[in-house]
């Protein structure tokens, strides 16, 4: 049979997106996750994201690889290649294909002229056929049109066959039997595509040097190791995603790092809580006996959370909280992504509250912010939240390799020894204060001269219970001071004023990769935009010179309503008018046009 | 200011415990209870309790939820930490306090609101838990604080001031406990302290939770004719099922009291427990047994109370979790963090 030939638009030599539409549940995730390596061993800037539904076997799922030699590898829209294995979605999926791209499908049945379009090629591989003859068993043979489907796109978008083959040999050591069948199956797909089609495609992969030093990791298993540093010890949590991963890491760290060699016994504890308010029950209780304690929890987690957390704010518990933000409300959409946790977070639980918010963009950033948060939560003694999401947490992003100070050493905050208490004439818990309305606080166990009576009840700088305006008034406002004296050791705003622009784009969280690419898209159309990511709240000064150093502002959030907007107009004096919104919330992750088109539109207007 | 201040007023001729401790210096402040409240007797018991054990009181943690029981953690053990958490949460507190700090004695004292409403699903999995620590559960079957509403451990038929019956099934603790694994169950009156302060010894020395449901009559919303958790109602329907000695480790087993018929259970760290009177096939380490006689108990509408069920072989917490011996608060920081060789290895290269 003659090879397939195509009109070479446009090289798109290390500068793509395909996506790959497939069934949940038929194993295509480890197949795909495989070329998304493949590429990154080859030194290419890369990242695959996994769209995938709340369904254990069944519903559409998709995994989308965006490969960029400048390191844009925010999502892409539109896709120079697509993988159609999913005959319930065809019709979307090809719909997505930018105009003279490919897509790839299973010529095992034939396609519906209906899903035929001019400017489109398509690539017939009729995985199904070649798997039934290959393969026995129903099961091997689904599994295996997946690894028969990625040797066709090694060929077609010329993957070093021989890295994706080490690849294979390092999943499967020891395990020979299933190294050969994928080998095999790999094989398979990669002949039948290079003897039938003109390969690679214009959109193919050339080894580069980009990615040395770097790690693929995701965000959950980055913030989990990043709690084993800080030296956590308890963790309590209910499963939910997305944050499930990240405790299943903590799990696995602990039983690498934290078993005593003398003893066997383990140094750390993770309880599988009955709920999430017996979760953060559970972390405010260790963290008041002095351990470090955390839950890692998403949206539903954190409103079943909110009367604790008032407790822990009140009573001046320490405490550090792991959302995993979803798509709310509600249930929302569990497996996609949203930052609409915000408010819910920063004021959360009845009653006059107000925490400590840390905003990482990335993996690495979850890593280094665990630290962050545990010092944060025993300085400040008050509960602090990490605000990751789904993208962040679940997909593997190129990450600088971790990196860690030895020299690190925790702020436990103002904690009194029993020698300290005894140079005391008397103890009270909440006075006096320090410079930043900080008081000292005794752990159980230690000494009698220390004891004192935790309550959520009105009480009085002693910690007696009172019900007396101007007593219970004085807590409450050294509260607040407390929580302003926080802003400055908040991790500072990512800025770049380089464009000296009076028009700034500020964002927060993973929407950082999408918006550093639009700002470079809009400076090709002449709109130039200084940059401001956000990491944490309170605001600091940096934060807030920013938004006055601007005179319109565009805040960039993957939310309805506008929430770290909302959040800039309540705790700034930033004017109202002066902020602009580009919302983003429909659950997958930002892309760098999304920006464009809605800077574009507010500009215009 | 709204809370009143114990004088301290100590005796000279107070006995001392080991510790060279008088009673005393296990009370805490003042109670702002009812007077006549059964929850003060229950304070008493335990504040006897802990003084007998020789407990020093900063290891002590003493936790609770919302309610009236919850207020009475601070009429105990000055010299301890207490936590007054949020209503139906000290279970999942308590569970985190234990875990950071192994040491501690933790006393939880709850309500039946707290306890079998609220925070019903948290007990249950403190129990399957088996969490290290004393559980009391203060019953007068009424919301006391928000004057005088049934609680769920309110029997069918039992009445409000006011004259309404309850008609629900009432929730026992001792049933639950027995349902979801519960190593130590007891029930006591708070009218009886000489019962209760053997009881509350044996929880102290007890490995895991041990749980004690106390009847506590509420003098203001419960102590009325038609009431079945009534002090009058209570005396009436007692039937001590079990009769008890803790014996310390210390102390020997005094040959002079008879030792027949008696079941003898040795604890975890070395006392025993004396069943000197239990009916006969009475077994209190055989679940279907104690079921079996409790359930008949009920059908004659006896209130059951004394040591019902004992089980000192089941792992606690921390054994099934294999923590190491030192609270994990004390592991130092250096032997926490890997440090930073070990990222070396970390992430997919």
């Amino acid at each position: 049979m003659a090879a397939q030939h195509f009109a070479q638009p446009r090289s798109k030599v290390n500068d793509f997106a395909l996506k790959l539409a497939n069934v949940n549940g038929t194993g295509s995730s480890s197949a795909n996750n495989l070329l998304m390596r493949s590429i990154f061993r080859m030194g290419v800037p890369v990242s695959g994201k996994n769209l995938f539904p709340s369904n254990i076997q069944g519903l559409p799922t998709w995994y989308e690889i965006r490969v960029n030699k400048d390191g844009h590898v925010a999502r892409a829209r539109t896709y120079d290649l697509m993988v159609a294995m999913n005959g319930q979605t065809y019709a979307r999926d090809i719909a997505e294909v930018t105009s003279g791209g490919f897509t790839m499908y299973d010529s095992s049945w034939p396609l519906d002229r209906d899903l035929i379009r001019e400017d489109v090629t398509y690539l017939g591989v009729p995985l199904a056929e070649m798997c039934n003859d290959e393969f026995r068993g129903p099961r091997e043979r689904i599994l295996m049109k997946n690894i028969a489907c990625a040797g066709a796109l090694v060929a077609m978008l010329g993957i070093d066959m021989e890295v994706i083959a080490q690849l294979l040999t390092e999943q499967f050591a020891g395990k020979d039997r299933l190294r050969e069948s994928n080998q095999r199956a790999l094989r398979l797909g990669h002949d039948f595509a290079t003897s039938h089609f003109d390969y690679p495609l214009p959109c193919r992969v050339e080894t580069m040097d980009a990615t040395r030093g770097s790690i693929l990791i995701d965000g959950n298993t980055a913030a989990a190791l990043g709690c084993v540093y800080a030296g956590a010890t308890v963790a309590a949590w209910y499963p939910i995603t997305p944050s499930t991963s990240l405790m299943d890491a903590f799990a696995k760290y602990c039983a690498k790092f934290r078993i005593d060699p003398e003893t066997g016994r383990n140094n750390y504890l993770v309880l599988q809580a009955e709920d999430e308010l017996a979760a953060i029950g559970m972390v405010l209780g260790a963290s008041w006996a002095g351990a470090r304690a955390f839950t890692s929890t998403s949206g539903p987690g954190i409103s079943l959370m909110q009367e604790l957390l008032g407790m822990g704010y009140y009573a001046e518990v320490p405490a550090v909280i792991f959302d995993v933000q979803r798509v709310g409300p509600s249930t929302g959409m569990p497996t996609r992504v949203q930052q609409a946790d915000i408010l819910a977070c920063a004021y959360a639980s009845h009653g006059d509250t107000k925490h400590v918010l840390l905003f990482p963009a990335n993996p690495a950033e979850c890593f280094e912010m665990a630290a962050n948060a545990f010092d944060l939560a025993e300085r400040f003694q008050t509960p602090v939240f990490v605000l990751s999401d789904l993208d962040i947490g679940m997909n593997d992003w190129v990450s600088p390799a971790l990196e860690w100070d030895d020299s690190y050493v925790p702020d436990r905050g103002r904690v009194l020894d029993a020698g300290e208490l005894r140079e005391l004439e008397v103890y009270h818990r909440y006075e006096p204060a320090d410079s930043e309305s900080v008081a000292a606080r005794t752990l159980p166990g230690v000494s009698e001269l220390g004891a004192y009576f935790t309550r959520g009840s009105g009480h009085t700088i002693e910690g007696a219970y009172t019900e007396y305006p101007e007593e219970y008034q004085a807590v409450l406002d050294r509260l607040a001071r407390k929580h302003t004296a926080a802003a400055e050791h908040t991790p500072a705003p990512l800025v770049d004023q380089r464009a000296q622009s009076p028009l700034a784009i500020v964002t927060l969280g993973s929407c950082e990769l999408a918006v550093l690419e639009a700002i470079e898209l809009l400076a090709e159309r002449g709109i130039t935009a200084d940059y401001m990511r956000v990491r944490g709240f309170p605001f600091g000064a940096g934060v807030r010179a920013f938004l006055e150093a601007h005179d319109r502002i565009v805040v960039v959030e993957q939310n309805r309503d506008a929430q770290l907007r909302t959040l800039f107009t309540l705790e700034t004096a930033v004017s109202k008018e002066k902020l602009e919104s580009v919302l983003a919330y429909g659950g997958y992750p930002l892309s760098a046009e999304d920006v464009v088109d809605g800077v574009t539109k507010i500009l215009g207007g | 200011m709204p809370s009143i201040v114990k004088p301290l007023v100590t005796h000279p001729g107070l006995e001392r415990n080991a510790l060279g401790l008088t009673i005393r210096d296990y009370e805490g402040g003042m109670s702002t209870l009812c007077a006549g409240c059964g929850h003060d007797s229950v304070t008493a018991a335990i504040t006897h309790a802990l003084w007998e054990s020789d407990t020093p009181p900063h290891m002590i943690a003493k936790l609770s939820g919302i309610g009236c029981s919850a207020k009475t953690a601070a009429y105990f053990a000055r010299g301890a930490h207490g936590f007054n958490g949020c209503h139906g949460r000290m279970p999942p507190i308590a569970t985190g306090a234990s875990a950071a700090n192994r040491d501690l004695l933790c006393i939880g004292i709850s309500g039946d609101g707290d306890s079998l409403s609220i925070g019903l699903g948290h007990l249950a999995h403190l129990v399957r838990r088996n969490v290290r620590m004393v559980y009391v559960i203060e019953n007068n079957g009424v919301y006391g604080l928000t004057k005088g509403q049934f609680s769920a451990s309110a029997d069918v038929g039992s009445t409000t001031k006011r004259g309404e019956a309850n008609h629900l099934q009432p929730i026992d603790p001792i049933f639950l406990g027995l349902s979801v694994g519960a190593t130590f169950l007891a029930r006591g009156f708070s009218g009886d302290k000489r019962q209760l302060v053997p009881i509350f010894r044996a929880a102290m020395a007890h490995r895991g939770l041990a749980v004690i449901d106390v009847i506590s009559p509420c003098v203001t919303f419960n102590d009325h004719e038609g009431s079945t958790k009534s002090y009058l109602f209570t005396r009436q329907h007692d039937v001590q099922m079990t009769v008890t000695d803790f014996v310390p480790p210390a102390e020997e087993i005094s040959a002079t009291i008879p030792t027949e018929g008696v079941v003898s259970i040795p604890m975890h760290d070395g006392a025993t427990l004396r069943f000197r009177s239990v009916p006969e096939g009475y077994d209190p380490t055989d679940r279907i047994a104690v079921m079996e006689h409790l359930m008949s108990a009920r059908g004659r509408g006896e209130i059951v109370t004394g040591l019902l069920y004992v089980d000192e072989q089941s792992s606690d917490l921390h054994e099934l979790g294999n923590t190491t011996e030192k609270p994990l608060t004390q592991v130092p920081y250096e032997q926490l963090c890997p440090g930073s060789a070990a990222l070396a290895g970390v992430g997919f290269r």
